[in-house]
């Protein structure tokens, strides 16, 4: 008995400029999409502010405590590591993102597959316009709001600001890829619902959300930033605007991020061919 | 009255047997939502080890405000915590057939996913206040035992008028999306620590504007048995009843004047 695939064949693109025209198109259109989500922006904001307001007040009430300088941060940089953290979290988009698992149970994912374009790509090509929507909107205005109220730490090499943008592209990618495959396991699942609510728990505390991950002891750490990509998420470009560490070490947080970044974009590639091989589109 | 409640517990019943009847859904969900809760009593545990005190309390005696917080918190997300919905109900009309019934609206809201799920957080909460008043060496009286009980049920209170009246937000404004839960989850988390470590206007604003200082600052220091480093009088512990009331008021007053106000989505 032959083999039926799910999937109609992909283009086979005659060159990259045909490649970036397209995934190009795909993120212009994620962009114009999170654009018009204007009164759910705000919302987010204010609640971002509110909770860079309560871990602010926290972290400095620890460095008061603590003396001049805790794991390797001063206060004016914790300060900035937690707007920093505010800022990317709707960057990143650690949370609520629950699109492809939606069409998984719907079996809307069968146009998906239908595409001429590989779905993690197509994919990856939506979010990054988002991110670069979010980055406007979600990322400038808490920053603004935590230097205006409290003395945080800007970056003072110029070498940083470049470093900055290219850990936060590869930490959207990561969290991205990650997002894929809590998503992905509805395709074996159906009912994702324990996955996400371990990935919740997880990425918060992996990520350097609600602590600097230098917070726990120094085993944690490393078995963090080289066995987990959970510092690659928020961490890493964190790590890079409060500049806690010299330049040498900043490119290597990127050096790590990319690790991550290129090990689970395969992953993701990998289980959506196993998926697509298993899949039974539910429904009449 | 009696026909009313009885109408209200079927609805809930079914409710009840309706989410026990996905298994293997309900009981992951249950543990889920306990394991979630978890990062913030790590978060609290890892600071811990990086100072001695915060804002002037050791880590046994923040641990009372923070159960008292969750426990407060949880037990409203139990009852009240579906009206985050709320937006979902407007926009998809749902509020309409509600208006029609001849039983109370909010109630009525509140009845129709009762989020028994959440049950293992409010458990969870329990044990974790529970514990840190074992830990924090209280010297138990008659009148501390009673606000052991009474601070956790009104600062129940306290956060469901909050829940009510953030949610209300929804009524003019549909895509309020998580605005809500700068005021709920973001007040849970203000409640949590001490209010020494915060200071200026948002102390004063957070903890006497909005009351959220006597949700489990002044009830657990009463408990505690420890004078306010802010030089506040310890019968304002007592006071967590008195400013669960008034924040029901004014949640009602909100609630009302919302609902009076509410014009149909129009799709």
């Amino acid at each position: 008995m032959g083999l039926v695939t799910a999937t109609v064949d992909r283009l086979t693109f005659r060159n990259f400029t045909e490649l970036a025209s397209l995934t190009g198109a795909i993120a212009a259109s994620g962009f114009r999409r999170f654009s018009t989500y204007r009164q759910a922006t705000v919302a987010s904001l204010v609640t971002n502010t509110m909770f860079g307001f309560l871990r602010t007040y926290v972290m400095l009430a620890i460095v008061g405590t603590a003396g001049a300088t805790l794991a390797g941060y001063t206060g004016a940089q914790l300060a900035g590591y937690v707007w920093v953290g505010q800022g990317l979290l709707g960057v990143v988009l650690l949370w609520g993102w629950n699109d492809l698992a939606e069409r998984i149970r719907s079996g809307d994912v069968v146009t998906d597959l239908m595409r001429p374009i590989h779905p993690v790509l197509s994919y990856l090509s939506a979010d990054l316009g988002r991110a670069a929507y979010a980055m406007m909107f979600r990322f400038l205005p808490p920053i603004v709001v935590g230097a205006l109220v409290f003395q945080i730490y800007l970056p003072k090499d110029l070498v940083t600001y470049p470093l900055f943008l290219i850990s936060v592209l590869l930490a959207v990618i990561v969290c991205f890829a990650c997002r894929y495959l809590v998503n992905a396991s509805a395709f074996w699942l159906l009912d994702h619902r324990g996955v996400t609510m371990f990935w919740l728990f997880t990425s918060g505390i992996m990520g350097g959300l609600y602590f600097p991950v230098h917070f726990l002891p120094d085993w944690a750490v490393a078995l963090l930033w080289f066995g987990t990509p959970g510092p690659s998420l928020l961490q890493a470009p964190m790590d890079i605007f409060v500049e806690r560490d010299g330049v040498a070490i900043r490119v290597g947080l990127i050096g790590i991020q990319l690790f991550w970044a290129v090990l689970l974009l395969w992953v993701c590639t990998v289980v959506q061919r196993r998926a697509e091989r298993k899949m039974v589109i539910q429904g009449g | 009255m009696g026909e009313t409640l009885r109408i209200y517990l079927q609805l809930i019943g079914a409710q009840g047997r309706a989410q026990a009847s996905y298994r293997v859904s309900f009981w992951l969900d249950l543990a889920g939502n306990a394991i979630v809760v978890g990062a913030d009593l790590l978060t609290v545990l890892v600071i811990y080890t990086q100072v001695p005190k915060l804002g002037g309390f050791g880590v046994a005696q923040t641990l009372v405000f923070f159960g008292l917080a969750l426990a407060a918190f949880s037990l409203a997300d139990l009852f009240v915590g579906n009206i985050e919905r709320m937006k979902t109900y407007v926009r998809m009309g749902t509020l309409d057939g509600v208006l029609v019934r001849p039983l109370g609206v909010l109630p009525q809201l509140l009845a129709m996913d009762v989020g028994f799920r959440r049950l293992g957080r409010v458990a969870y909460a329990l044990v974790i206040f529970a514990v840190s008043l074992s830990y924090a060496d209280i010297p138990w009286t008659p009148s501390r035992v009673v606000l052991a009980v009474v601070a956790p049920l009104s600062g129940a209170v306290f956060f469901c008028a909050y829940f009510v009246a953030t949610a209300t937000v929804a009524f003019w404004w549909v895509e309020s999306g998580e605005l809500a839960n700068a005021l709920t989850y973001g007040g849970r988390d203000f409640t949590s620590y001490p209010i020494t470590v915060y200071s200026g206007w948002f102390r004063k604003l957070f903890a006497f504007g909005l009351g959220f200082g006597f949700v489990a600052y002044y009830p657990g220091l009463a408990l505690l048995g420890i004078p306010d480093p802010l030089g506040f009088p310890s019968w304002l512990g007592w006071g967590s009843v008195l400013v669960a009331l008034i924040a029901v008021m004014v949640a009602a007053t909100i609630w009302r004047t919302g609902v009076r106000h509410y014009r149909s989505t129009g799709s």
